[in-house]
């Protein structure tokens, strides 16, 4: 980093803090109790929970629950029960929506930041609009979707039967197959505003010389757009892929809003097919039990990505 | 030096506050105040709000003790409890389904009213026998009392029934399918169901279920979901909408009362077999009381091998005291007021249920055919609810299995033995994790 004037002076008071690390760490202490109590302690008891019986008989005093070794895990993963095949369908499922999402989010964001990259009139406006739906509360957005489509007096089928006339038959949005075109579709609504966001501020950071310096050399709007935009996007893109994926892939309001307790089958998502796991039954030591292994399961993954992300971007160093 | 002073003491005071805050009960007000968790009734909670609160005013004005009520609707109200169970941060007093009350108890989280405070709200003999049976498993002091009594019976549309020249309600099941066959005909359907709440279909499956001579709980307490009565019950109640086509698919997505009971107000629907609560949402809906009469529910006829002549569960709101109240005696004053014979006959005339005193019911109010219909049904033909700690298992599981059912009949996918005996066995499967 080059220097800049008064910078030495700046190293010098922080260094004068440094100096004092009692009063640094007294200060960073309640921000570190918090963050314990907020996360780590939520996740070490959920553990524990998944090692217990606890059924309604001792969640009034957890402390009494019998220890149940790995009978939870052994419930969650015997595919050949009702329990452990339903949730492996719905890890199927979960990761089909997360990649349809991801994958729809990131092109329509892409597509959208490329278009409103050149100065152009409204090009405010427009970003801003683009990202209503990023802005909107999640249960306020969620909410008018679930009543747009609904069979009988929802807008979408208004639309499509009764102006359009492309059908005659009123489709069901909230059950069944299209169940699950509904909560991918809703879902990339709600979460392509995040990726447009994130990779305009990517293309702004690309230096405009290197277009000229393309333009010069002959390449078109299209070969700039793969030989200049996406390689220079790269490093935006691989993080942005990995934090949407993590979101859909726990996405627990949008499936839960856009259902309600009534999740069909189809678009049976794993944060809220844990939660009727618990709930359902009132057996919270196998809900925990399923979201540690949903937790193990995501750290593996994004353990993987980042291993085959870094690993591809140093051999093209 | 004075600089680290001050910014250890910052960090101190801080700290401190994080931890006074996460030790904080959230109770607010004082001592004397209750926080009184009520189950929705009417129309909307804001419905049900306005009945409430005049009241509570008037319980403060008497006793000095403040309320703060929450309307809490079903779909959130099992879920409220046990979260407020499990963390220990619960209301003073609230409302439960009365079929949920042995699972409650079983949680240990209320109060039991043993004879000492059963005596002081006017003893058992007060209360009506059936809903009093429905307080809790039997051999132990119960954990909750009746607040207000309810009971299935089929609503009819009286103008629909007369423009299809049907004359008197159905009173069995060939009756009731043919009535409903010449009801429905263009955008009108013979009945409305909530395919998507699994209470509904749980009370459905239970009422079915015993007119079919099938128990969902053996002797000894134990799920038995797959026998092929349990079969033929439930399958009896999906095929109003699978093969005879008398309740419009669209009612598969129905998960709010307000749906079909809006579509009978409406005239899109015909027929209801809904709690007498359905009295206040009906009125609501904009139709009036002379525009729909009440029957019980049909019964087979003959009945099959087994089957018992039930059209109803004991249906019915309790109101239960949380164990670790602040306030033990001004929670058992609040029992006692709203279940005192005046404030019986003001509740349960504004919410359509009905009093479950045997005093309150000297008010006219309660003398109406369609009322006489639901006293008679609750006395007579109302079976309760297995008293079990399993029982609110048994209503998520073969509920929601019932509402998954319903969506596959809705988008055509075809529903027969082999569908329904398959989601009453991977229902049975959940109740066999959860205990």
């Amino acid at each position: 980093m080059a220097d800049r004037p008064g910078s030495t002076g700046a190293r010098r008071r922080a260094g004068a803090g440094w100096r004092r690390p009692g009063l640094a760490y007294l200060l960073l202490l309640p921000a570190l109790l918090l963050e314990l109590l907020v996360h780590l302690v939520p996740m070490a008891v959920g553990v524990w929970m998944s090692f217990r019986e606890l059924t309604q008989f001792f969640i009034r005093n957890w402390s009494a629950a019998p220890w149940a070794g790995l009978r939870n895990y052994k419930v969650a993963v015997d595919v050949d029960s009702a329990i452990g095949a339903a949730l492996l369908r719905s890890l199927w499922i979960t990761l089909a929506y997360a990649l349809l999402v991801v994958v729809g989010s990131w092109l329509l964001g892409f597509v959208a930041a490329l278009l409103l990259q050149r100065p152009m009139r409204n090009r405010g406006l427009l970003r801003t609009l683009f990202l209503v739906p990023y802005a909107l509360p999640a249960y306020a957005a969620v909410i008018a979707w679930n009543f747009m489509l609904q069979r009988d007096t929802g807008m979408i089928n208004h639309l499509l039967v009764d102006n359009l006339h492309l059908t005659d038959d009123r489709a069901f949005w909230l059950l069944g197959d299209r169940s699950f075109v509904a909560i991918v579709l809703v879902s990339i609504w709600r979460h392509w505003p995040f990726a447009f966001l994130i990779i305009m501020a990517g293309m702004q950071n690309i230096p405009t010389d290197l277009y000229e310096a393309a333009a010069i050399d002959g390449a078109g709007p299209g070969q700039q757009i793969r030989r200049v935009t996406l390689p220079m996007l790269r490093p935006v893109s691989l993080v942005l892929i990995l934090v949407l994926f993590l979101w859909t892939f726990n996405d627990f309001t949008t499936p839960f809003v856009l259902f309600g307790a009534a999740t069909p089958e189809q678009a049976d998502l794993i944060s809220v097919h844990i939660y009727q796991s618990s709930f359902v039954t009132w057996n919270f030591g196998l809900g925990s039990a399923m979201s540690v292994l949903l937790l193990l399961f995501l750290l593996l993954l994004t353990a993987g990505y980042l291993l085959l992300t870094s690993r591809r971007r140093r051999r093209a160093v | 030096m004075r600089v680290r002073k001050i910014g250890a003491t910052a960090a101190s005071v801080l700290l401190l506050m994080s931890l006074a805050a996460c030790g904080d009960d959230g109770g607010g007000g004082g001592e004397k105040t209750l926080t009184y968790w009520a189950s929705n009734q009417g129309p909307s909670l804001d419905a049900d709000r306005q009945v409430l609160q005049p009241e509570l005013d008037k319980f403060t004005q008497q006793t000095g003790i403040k309320v703060e009520l929450e309307v809490i609707g079903w779909p959130d109200l099992l879920n409220r409890i046990l979260a407020a169970t499990a963390s220990g941060q619960g209301p003073d007093v609230l409302n439960i389904g009365n079929t949920w009350s042995a699972s409650l108890q079983a949680t240990g989280a209320f109060l039991p009213f043993e004879s000492a405070e059963i005596d002081t709200l006017g003893g058992k003999d007060r209360f009506l026998g059936p809903s009093f049976a429905a307080t809790g498993a039997t051999g132990q002091p119960p954990t909750s009392m009746p607040l207000y009594g309810l009971a299935y019976g089929l609503f009819y549309h009286k103008r629909l029934f007369a423009e299809a020249g049907i004359t008197t309600p159905p009173k069995n099941w060939t009756e009731f399918v043919a009535a409903g066959k010449r009801l429905t005909k263009g955008g009108q359907w013979g009945l409305a169901v909530e395919g998507a709440s699994y209470t509904e279909n749980a009370h459905h499956a239970f009422i079915f279920g015993q007119q079919h001579g099938a128990d969902f709980f053996d002797g000894a307490g134990k799920p038995q979901f797959t026998g092929p009565h349990h079969v033929m019950a439930v399958k009896q109640y999906l095929d109003f909408m699978a093969t005879d086509k008398i309740a419009n698919p669209s009612n598969a997505e129905y998960s709010t009362p307000n749906q079909p009971i809006g579509d009978f107000a409406k005239g899109k629907a015909a027929m209801l077999l809904w709690q007498s609560n359905a009295i206040s949402l009906l009125a609501a809906a904009g139709m009036k009381p002379d525009e729909y009469g009440v029957a019980p529910i049909p019964i087979a006829d003959p009945l099959p091998p087994g089957g018992k002549r039930v059209n109803s569960h004991v249906a019915g709101i309790n109101i239960s005291v949380f164990k670790n109240t602040e306030n033990r005696d001004g929670a058992l004053e609040l029992v006692k007021f709203l279940t005192s014979s005046g404030e019986q006959q003001i509740l349960n005339k504004a919410l359509g249920s009905l009093p479950v005193v045997k005093d309150a019911y000297s008010d006219p109010a309660f003398e109406t055919p369609v009322i006489k219909v639901f006293q008679d049904v609750l006395a007579n033909t109302a079976g309760p609810l297995p008293q079990v700690p399993e029982e609110s298992k048994f209503e998520t599981t073969v509920g929601s299995g019932m509402r998954d059912l319903f969506a596959k009949i809705a988008s055509g996918q075809p529903v027969g033995e082999a569908e329904v005996a398959a989601a009453l066995t991977k229902a049975q499967q959940e109740m066999g994790t959860g205990g």
